[in-house]
């Protein structure tokens, strides 16, 4: 028989408010990605000083994983992550660009241009987590329930991983949105397409 | 520029390029070491010092064990670039 999985727990990060299985853990009013995600961070007591050293993708994509995984045991639990977005590192991207458009005064810098793939932030939350586990980071129009339905159900049936972190962070200019789920065999939530779609719209 | 104001425009710089937000210039010793259990800076921050040392001083550090001992602290960091701009 096969084992059925469901999800255990899921954030949100939008609007202004971080969220976790629909309520609501931090707000702030602030239009400013920046400063909302600095002021979410202090309210998290979370003590990680290399977080202000991200770029934005990876602070949003760390930040809701963090809320998730902060109850785990992680690394013995073999956690596998499968994200994804539409604006890829774009952000990051247009910064680096910037800073090389002018041969007069080429000084890239280093530290953001280590960011300028989407899948940095995966690195940036397994450092973290100790996961040295199975990653995917995947570029959609839009969030893709589909896909990740099926990634997550692979990794978990083929025993690739005991549980999956997966989901939707985009970060492009000043909009940002953060979806993140975990699925594993406990949990209330059934993981289907159809449950997956309608918590990502519940917030 | 005296030594003593090069070593306070480095800690202002520092903190500002590499994103030290828990840092004020007043948390920083002169002579704490800048990486390991000092600041605790890693490779990435070694490379935007070294972006630093040209972009705002006109000094190319190209020799990977000269910046071990050029990065060791303030104090030492500020002598380096006094002796090689005059300031």
């Amino acid at each position: 028989m096969n084992p059925k999985f469901n999800i255990n727990t899921y954030t949100h990060i939008r609007n202004g408010k971080l969220s976790l299985n629909g309520n609501i853990v931090f707000e702030d009013e602030t239009k400013d990605f920046s400063t909302f995600i600095k002021s979410a961070y202090r309210s998290q007591d979370m003590d990680y000083p290399k977080f202000f050293k991200m770029d934005n993708l990876s602070k949003l994509a760390f930040m809701a994983a963090d809320i998730i995984l902060r109850s785990t045991s992680n690394s013995e639990e073999n956690i596998a992550i499968v994200l994804s977005n539409k604006a890829s590192s774009l952000d990051t991207d247009r910064k680096h660009q910037e800073s090389i458009l002018d041969s007069d005064n080429y000084f890239p810098s280093p530290s953001v241009f280590v960011y300028t793939l989407p899948n940095i932030c995966i690195g940036e939350i397994c450092i973290k987590h100790l996961l040295f586990s199975e990653n995917s980071f995947f570029i959609f129009d839009n969030f893709n329930p589909d896909h990740l339905w099926i990634q997550t159900e692979h990794l978990l049936k083929t025993k690739k991983a005991n549980k999956v972190l997966c989901g939707w962070v985009d970060f492009d200019d000043s909009n940002y949105d953060a979806f993140l789920y975990l699925v594993e065999e406990e949990g209330d939530l059934d993981h289907t397409i159809k449950d997956i779609k309608q918590l990502y719209l519940c917030q | 520029m005296p030594v003593k104001e090069l070593r306070e425009e480095l800690k202002e710089k520092i903190i500002a390029q590499l994103n030290l937000e828990e840092f004020s210039v007043s948390d920083i010793d002169d002579d704490d070491a800048l990486f390991g259990d000092g600041l605790g800076l890693d490779s990435i921050d070694a490379l935007e010092l070294i972006v630093i040392l040209d972009k705002d001083y006109g000094i190319k550090l190209t020799d990977p064990n000269e910046g071990k001992e050029v990065f060791k602290s303030i104090t030492v960091l500020a002598d380096y670039i006094a002796e090689r701009t005059n300031k």
